[in-house]
């Protein structure tokens, strides 16, 4: 992938990831999400596995995204748009963040192949679809099959739960 | 009181759907087809073809003034179709008849008579109010005009397309 | 500078004519011109003759008449462009500005990014008929469709009103659930072939015969007669979500006149409204596409040879070229006329009847179908 595109992209990630949560209409901030996973997806491109990428699209922006999108429509929060920032919401924050990129530089620090530059990776010559494939219905096939059951079970219980509040 | 209507009982072949789709694209098909072919014949081809022969007594086209049988304008400029108008397209300005008329005693005539064809609805009012019979909606329905002033018919204009209509009141009849 | 010599110029060069002649010289004008189809197809079948009068207005150059060709009225979309071009670009005021503007271009700009992936021709000019030959082509294709939903979202949304809303919830819900049934429905034609990629989709049907008629390869085994079930069973399901994936009747809820004035672009005029409108035929133009692609073979056309890499230059090459990327679009064009009659045969859907179509007959029998699919495929040498 060209350097430019790079940081092209993880540059308007983060921007849009910073507008997220900045912006005070929620509309805004989960439009600046779906865009965030559109770079995303973009830099995922990039690094020839276009299998995540295109799912990363389909199943965040396109599904999930849509689904919140539809709910904060028909919710029209307009108090969010007025509330202004709360100082220890803000200072819980910033003492949050700072904690995580501590760790963050220890971690890196203390760990000696993270300093060298990664040796270039050569032309994808497989599938990546396939080894996508291969990999959950050969190797990991217990725990796909594990959270396909829960997930099963959470709109199970969905489906229960709105059933009662109709009566 | 309300009443519920029994839905009818479908078989399976209907509840399918799709055969009954399938039926549907066919008529409209077949509608296609026979237009293709020229076998349907229901738009009329409007500027080379007219209906204008067709056009029935009562239609209601264009206001008109009219004359009487001795070709004597009838308005007597009472402008009560002015009052009526319900758009205000009529603007008469009243006048009296030439001194040398037998009758210029007795009646009086429009001065100016225009009609503006661009606010006229063809309501007919007009026609209804008219104590005289002078104006009447005729057949004309193309009117047209490149300006707004092209679009306002004058008196003469007004004649020109009414003609004479030789009518039912007679009081300028010395003979009656 | 060195990474500027690292950028394949040639490649982009080629993508980017590919890309120029796909958009301006090939769909654009079927956009405009399915406009007029389906203006006077609908006419027709309602026993009326349409729009018949246009001509190309070359009396404004000087001439005496317009040029009127054999049918008449084939100057109408330039009409039409120049009116939506020259009316007034009203904003209303109680609007939300910058989605209100923003809504059109996510309209239309997903129909467009669609078409990159879809492989409109065999090799020409020693070069390959699609913008990008992605490995995930179909997936690409369902995630696109799934973001041009946002344009339509944010236009009711973003308009402040009232049937504009309801139309753009409408959508959401629709396209998510139609979603499900397209993406199902699609996977026994992959099980099938074996490949994401688009282009190796059209080689597997040129190798086996279309998916939707097996024999146009010339011979009919066992095996490809019982797939022939679910394959059709796919194509039908396929084909009615991707009416409502591109709001069509009888799926227009999101903007049924009868109900809600315009639906989500009610408040839209002029260029804005243009963008809207032309999305959603250019939406069709890419589901057409794909449903060519996945059934009807892409641009191959049976018993004729087939261009490689070196002989898409010799003058016998390139118009072999010409003529499968002419095969392709005819058979697009041959859906498009059958997603209008459709529109102008069947009456709209009631939105619980919408749903419960989706969700309760055509999500389960995609599954089933799937099992089936992959037990034929698993029995049936
Ligand atoms: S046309 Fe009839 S109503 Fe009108 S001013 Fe003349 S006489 Fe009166
Ligand atoms: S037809 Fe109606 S609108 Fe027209 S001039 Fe007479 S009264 Fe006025």
């Amino acid at each position: 992938m060209s350097p430019i595109l790079f940081w092209a992209f993880s540059a308007l990630m983060l921007a849009f990831g910073v507008s997220v949560i900045l912006n005070r209409d929620p509309v805004a901030s989960a439009l600046s999400l779906v865009a965030s996973f559109l770079c995303l997806a973009a830099l995922f491109v990039g690094l020839d596995a276009f299998f995540i990428g295109v799912i990363q699209v389909l199943v965040y922006a396109g599904a999930v995204m849509v689904l919140f999108l539809f709910i904060i429509m028909l919710l029209d929060l307009k108090a969010e748009k007025r509330r202004s920032f709360n100082k220890f919401a803000l200072l819980g924050g910033a003492a949050v963040t700072a904690l995580f990129v501590a760790g963050l530089l220890k971690v890196i620090s203390a760990f000696p192949a993270g300093a060298k530059p990664f040796p270039a990776l050569g032309v994808a010559s497989v599938d990546d679809v396939r080894q996508v494939g291969l990999a959950i219905f050969t190797r990991f096939n217990l725990p796909f099959q594990t959270v396909g059951v829960l997930v099963l079970v959470a709109s199970i219980g969905v489906i229960v739960l709105s059933r009662r509040q109709l009566k | 009181m309300a009443y519920t209507v029994r839905r009818p009982n479908l078989t399976f072949w209907e509840k399918l759907y799709l055969p009954n789709i399938v039926a549907g694209l066919a008529i409209t098909f077949n509608h296609l087809k026979k237009m293709l072919k020229g076998e349907t014949k229901v738009v009329m081809q409007y500027p080379e073809e007219k209906w204008d022969a067709q056009l029935p007594e009562y239609y209601r086209g264009a206001p008109t003034l009219v004359t009487d049988e001795h070709g004597r304008e009838r308005c007597v400029s009472c402008q009560l179709c002015e009052f009526i108008c319900p758009p205000r397209a009529i603007k008469i300005t009243p006048g009296s008849l030439p001194t040398d008329s037998k009758f210029a005693k007795v009646e009086k005539a429009p001065q100016a008579f225009d009609i503006d064809m661009s606010r006229c609805i063809y309501c007919g009012l007009c026609e209804e109010v008219c104590p005289e019979q002078a104006i009447y909606l005729r057949k004309d329905y193309a009117v047209t005009g490149e300006s707004r002033a092209d679009m306002v018919h004058h008196k003469a204009k007004l004649y020109e397309l009414g003609g004479s209509m030789p009518g039912l009141v007679h009081k300028w009849n010395p003979d009656k | 500078m060195d990474f500027l010599n690292d950028i394949p110029w040639m490649l982009i060069a080629a993508s980017i004519a590919k890309t120029l002649f796909l958009i301006f010289g090939v769909v654009l004008p079927i956009v405009s011109y399915t406009v007029y189809a389906e203006r006077r197809v609908s006419a027709l079948i309602q026993d009326r003759l349409g729009p018949n009068r246009t001509g190309f207005p070359i009396s404004l150059f000087g001439f005496e008449k317009d040029l009127q060709l054999f049918l008449g009225g084939l100057g109408q979309p330039i009409a039409d462009a120049v009116k939506f071009l020259l009316k007034e670009e009203f904003t209303p005021a109680h609007v939300n500005k910058f989605y209100f503007w923003l809504a059109p271009v996510l309209a239309m700009v997903p129909a467009l990014s669609t078409l990159a992936v879809l492989p409109f021709g065999n090799y020409l000019f020693g070069q390959k008929m699609v913008v990008a030959d992605v490995n995930v082509g179909i997936l690409y294709v369902f995630a696109i469709a799934s973001i041009g939903v946002y344009g339509i979202v944010l236009a009711g949304w973003s308009s402040n009103s009232k049937y504009p809303f309801l139309g753009s919830i409408r959508a959401s819900s629709q396209m998510i659930s139609y979603e499900l049934s397209l993406g199902l429905s699609a996977v026994p034609v992959l099980l099938i072939i074996g490949n994401l990629n688009l282009s190796q989709a059209i080689q597997y049907q040129i190798e086996n015969g279309w998916l939707l008629l097996p024999f146009t390869d010339g011979n009919l085994t066992l095996r490809e007669l019982l797939l022939w079930i679910p394959v059709l069973i796919s194509f039908i399901i396929f084909t009615i979500s991707m009416f409502a994936e591109t709001n069509r009747l009888p799926f227009d809820l999101p903007e049924s006149e009868t109900e809600l004035v315009a639906g989500y672009h009610t408040e839209y005029s002029a260029m804005k409204f243009a963008l809207f409108f032309l999305g959603e035929y250019a939406a069709m133009i890419a589901g057409s596409s794909v449903i060519v692609v996945l059934f009807l073979g892409g641009w191959h056309i049976p018993f004729l040879p087939i261009n490689t890499l070196e002989s898409s230059t010799t003058p016998a090459g390139i118009a072999l070229g010409f003529l499968h990327i002419t095969a392709f679009f005819a058979k697009v064009v041959g859906i498009l006329l059958f997603f209008i009659w459709v529109r102008w045969t069947l009456p709209r859907f009631r939105f619980d009847q919408l749903m419960k179509l989706g969700w309760l007959y055509l999500f389960e029998i995609a599954l089933v179908n799937i099992f089936i699919t992959a037990a034929i495929l698993a029995l049936v040498k």
